[in-house]
């Protein structure tokens, strides 16, 4: 991706307008300023904004989005950047709207068990407070200790407890958002049940940025589980682990946590993490189940059983939950710790089923073997969300033209198999090409019609989700 | 400033020096973000991240943007506390790029006369000559000892001094005799059965201004039955010059080390400095383009560990009892010793066997305190908000005593003590002093 642009510069006037707003110090486009907002966490995307604009609150963010709208300037919202998609990667230039002031918490409700929060809120915090009164906030994403809610709002983003508790979208009751022309809206509230209209809670959820600015959320809460225990079972073939997994499900027993990780994955996590994760073995499923003390019991029982069953070498239930903390926060690093590997980390979600999730990491290997590449998985096996990752060198066009061949086979399989491109990172730059296969024609223009008619000039995270044209993705200069 | 040609001479520098290996293993994940200090002080600007910071360094290797002002301000703002490298996923060794960086910065550049005369008097004319710095601290003890310190005080002149300059002025320790300073005995035999012979690394400061505390550390060390060997000919240990960017004055001082412990046969060689057994670990990084001494350097840094470390291998807290007057304890990470040594139990556990205290870990005490070398007299303003939000953190443990393993910290301790306005009730000391005192050789101060 080139790192520069036609719209690298904002209209002396434009500039003008927005430091009256926002004031002098919220406002940066020095090329050092810009720079460090040209980027997330996918690989090999880079783009220098024209700007970046830290709002103080939503009517200083709703005045900026209105001068975008005039001024036909693409607005990118950013949290803390640990997008997988390119999603907060400026790459049509304009401005970087930053949430780094509206980061307030502004009501844990333990009446109506909601908790009402301003974007920049970072997630583990947010968790963290509700915890801290006997409530439980689910989605947990594994940047949770940086990424923030507005984040994971426009990203629908998932995480360990998926499985049981699903992902941000079933926590949100209502929102604030900016719309393209500057209004301010609300949708829903601290209400179970409102079916007053379009549900447009759901339609900005994962929208990416490209329909609305979400200035505040209204979250749902729930009892936090009395207690839980953490699993740790080990396979010395890949496809007993994946069979486990199905047949766990299939017994009725839904786990809040069904992590898997192969071989290589758990010497990298292990490298870093430094916590006797065994290496010796190819795979590895990290189970954990929260509940009341018998139901917990009885359920890990029985998990153990059925993965002895499938040939599970070893079983280990976790002694404490300090170490059963230490495992999944050493699972949550397991991307980040696969870029040990190699200058490059290519990271995709392909989703099925769950009961086709020994299908899909066969086909995964078999397409490994084929194009000649190295694909780590991990995942979130029980909600057949699997991470096929590979280390490569993006200096290698080469290989990396085999590396875009494997993916594109890996997500033809996944939409065959019933499942999607993405399960949790989003469409972002990175997957719009691939958007087709999963929603065909008709899909794509019924979203770019609700595209064209809430952003009528295109100023919202313009380039995302919808590819340009037909073309692949293309492998990317640095 | 820098001029345009200086800008141009450090971009092509970046380009040749810089490893882009270790650049590239950065995938941006942020992991590091909510570790680094300057990135949530300064209201959560990018521009002062790790991952800023590494993506500022690689767009200048890439020709993105030309090292400017606001460039070398990220670098300047960075502690270099290194909390941004234990919870890397990607292992990335951010205190390696950072050095290099400013080291490619400050040989590039032309500094303002006032600076350049001050960073040629610290690095140069001072901390390489051990002889002169103990003239400097004979000279503070004279100001301290003469009624001169009580004089100034008096007449309010410390008043004129910018803040964080006069407060330091009360918080120095009572500095030794040029005597004592000239005494140091270059052996020292066990005091119980002897178990191993080691090294200890004296340092500068060290042996200068907290002379006590050297004192201190070889005692205990005695104590747990090691013959020590105190080279004569070591020396600084070059720290201060490679996190400010003057490396070639660092790797003098690291060979002048690595030979004088050479010959010593030893089985470990002890530091009491945080920051300074760091840099000595980091050795062979520094000497990495000279094989024949990357080698040496290996062998030497095998060697070093911590004084608090070394006393829990030797299992000195259950041989030898520890009690002190009931009171609460707090230990704050000495962040080199933590990030970079990985030793952050043993301190703890040391602390916890004391009899009649009461350990209580304080919030975030793996956070850097701002000291960070002279970065609190370089970049104050920040250093003190680092400082103010560490002693609200002392506070709510309610501490009497905050114990640190650095002198740096030690030092910024007192300063914050002081700022809180809690001098009568809390104080700041070093793990070896408390330790000797749980011991009774030494009454509490």
């Amino acid at each position: 991706m080139s790192a520069s642009n036609e719209a690298a510069v904002l209209a002396a006037e434009v500039k003008g307008k927005m430091i009256n707003i926002v004031g002098e110090g919220n406002f940066d486009d020095s090329k050092t300023g810009r720079l460090v907002y040209s980027y997330d966490a996918t690989p090999n995307f880079q783009s220098l904004p024209a700007a970046v604009v830290s709002p103080r609150n939503t009517r200083e963010a709703a005045e900026i989005v209105r001068i975008c709208n005039e001024h036909k300037v693409p607005i990118v919202p950013r949290g803390s950047g640990t997008n997988l998609c390119a999603g907060t990667c400026p790459t049509e230039g304009g401005i970087v709207l930053l949430f780094r002031h509206m980061n307030k918490i502004i009501d844990i409700d333990e009446e109506n068990l909601t908790a009402t929060v301003q974007p920049g809120v970072i997630t583990l915090d947010l968790i963290n407070a509700v915890e801290a009164k006997g409530l439980f906030y689910p989605p947990d994403p594994s940047s949770m200790k940086i990424s923030t809610i507005g984040g994971n709002l426009n990203e629908n983003s998932g995480g360990l407890r998926g499985l049981k508790y699903g992902v941000t979208r079933d926590y949100v009751m209502g929102l604030e958002a900016v719309l393209a022309n500057g209004d301010i809206i609300r949708t829903g509230g601290k209400l179970a049940k409102d079916v007053a209209g379009y549900d447009f809670t759901r339609l900005f959820v994962g929208s990416e940025g490209t329909l609305a600015i979400i200035t505040e959320a209204t979250l749902k809460l729930i009892p936090i589980p009395e207690t839980k225990k953490t699993m740790l079972a080990l396979y010395q073939d890949i496809e007993s682990a994946a069979k486990s997994v199905s047949k766990i499900i299939a017994n009725k027993i839904i786990p809040a946590t069904l992590e898997f990780l192969d071989q290589p994955t758990l010497e990298v996590v292990e490298a870093h993490a430094k916590i006797g994760l065994p290496t010796d073995v190819q795979a590895v499923l990290l189970i954990e189940q929260d509940g009341t003390p018998e139901m917990v019991n009885r359920d890990i029982e029985r998990m153990s059983a059925i993965c002895k069953e499938e040939n599970a070498v070893s079983v280990q239930i976790a002694e404490s939950d300090a170490q059963a903390e230490a495992l999944s926060s050493a699972r949550r690093t397991a991307l980040s710790a696969l870029a040990r590997l190699k200058p490059t980390t290519i990271l995709e979600d392909a989703t099925v089923p769950r009961s086709e999730i020994a299908n899909m990491v066969r086909a995964i290997n078999n397409i490994a073997t084929k194009y000649h590449v190295k694909i780590c998985t991990f995942g979130h096996a029980g909600d057949g969300n699997l991470h096929p990752t590979c280390p490569t060198d993006s200096r290698d066009k080469e290989e990396m033209e085999r590396v875009e061949k494997a993916f594109e086979e890996i997500f033809v399989k996944a939409v065959e198999l019933g499942g999607t491109i993405t399960g949790e990172h989003g469409v972002g730059v990175m997957k719009a090409p691939y958007l087709e296969l999963k929603l065909g024609k008709e899909g794509i223009a019924a979203m770019k019609a609700v595209k064209t008619a809430l952003d009528p000039n295109n100023i919202m995270n313009p380039g995302k989700i919808f590819a340009k044209d037909s073309r692949k993705r293309v492998v990317i200069t640095r | 400033m820098t001029t345009r040609e200086e800008q141009e001479k450090i971009q092509e520098k970046f380009k040749e020096r810089m490893d882009e290996d270790e650049l590239l293993n950065c995938m941006r994940c942020g992991f590091c973000l909510p570790t680094c200090p300057t990135y949530i002080e300064s209201g959560y600007k990018e521009s002062h991240s790790p991952r800023g910071r590494i993506a500022l360094m690689k767009a200048v290797v890439d020709g993105l943007i030309e090292p400017d002002e606001d460039f070398e301000r990220s670098l300047d703002l960075c502690l270099g506390c290194r909390a941004c490298e234990p919870v890397c996923p990607s292992g990335v060794n951010y205190g390696h790029l950072l050095e290099e960086a400013r080291a490619i910065v400050s040989v590039n550049k032309r500094y303002s006369l006032p600076a350049k005369v001050v960073r040629n008097m610290v690095f140069k004319g001072l901390f390489p000559h051990q002889n002169r710095l103990r003239n400097l601290t004979g000279l503070i003890g004279f100001y301290q000892r003469s009624g001169l310190q009580t004089a100034a005080r008096g007449i309010g002149i410390m008043k004129l001094l910018p803040d964080s300059l006069s407060s330091m002025e009360k918080v120095l320790p009572s500095v030794p005799s040029m005597k004592e300073m000239r005494n140091r005995p270059e052996h020292l035999a066990p005091l119980s059965k002897k178990v191993h012979k080691v090294g200890f690394f004296s340092g500068c400061l060290m042996d200068t201004m907290f002379l006590e505390t050297n004192n201190a550390t070889t005692k205990l060390l005695q104590l747990a039955g090691c013959e020590i060997v105190i080279p004569k000919n070591q020396a600084c240990c070059g720290a201060l010059h490679g996190h400010s960017g003057e490396k070639e004055g660092a790797k003098d001082l690291a060979k002048r080390n690595i030979r004088a412990f050479e010959d010593s046969d030893v089985d470990f060689i002890i530091t009491n400095a945080g920051g300074c057994g760091a840099f000595l670990t980091d050795y062979a990084h520094l000497l990495k383009d000279e094989p024949e001494w990357n080698t040496r350097a290996i062998a030497f840094h095998e060697k070093i560990i911590d004084i608090s470390e070394i006393l829990v291998i030797l299992g000195f807290h259950e041989k030898v009892k520890l009690k002190l007057p009931a009171q609460i304890v707090t230990y704050q990470d000495s962040c080199h010793l933590r990030n970079v040594m990985k030793t952050a139990s043993a301190p703890r556990a040391l602390l916890q066997a004391i009899e009649g205290i009461e350990y209580r870990e304080m919030k975030e005490a793996d956070r850097c305190c701002g000291s960070a070398g002279i970065y609190n007299i370089t970049e104050t303003e920040m250093s003190m908000q680092i400082l103010d939000y560490k002693m609200e953190q002392a506070k709510g443990t309610y501490a009497k005593t905050i114990v640190t393993a650095n002198p740096g910290c030690l030092l910024q301790m007192k300063l914050g003590i002081e700022r809180a306005g809690l001098s009568g009730s809390m104080r700041g000391v070093h793990i070896a002093d408390l330790l000797l005192e749980a011991v009774g050789e030494r009454a509490e101060k």
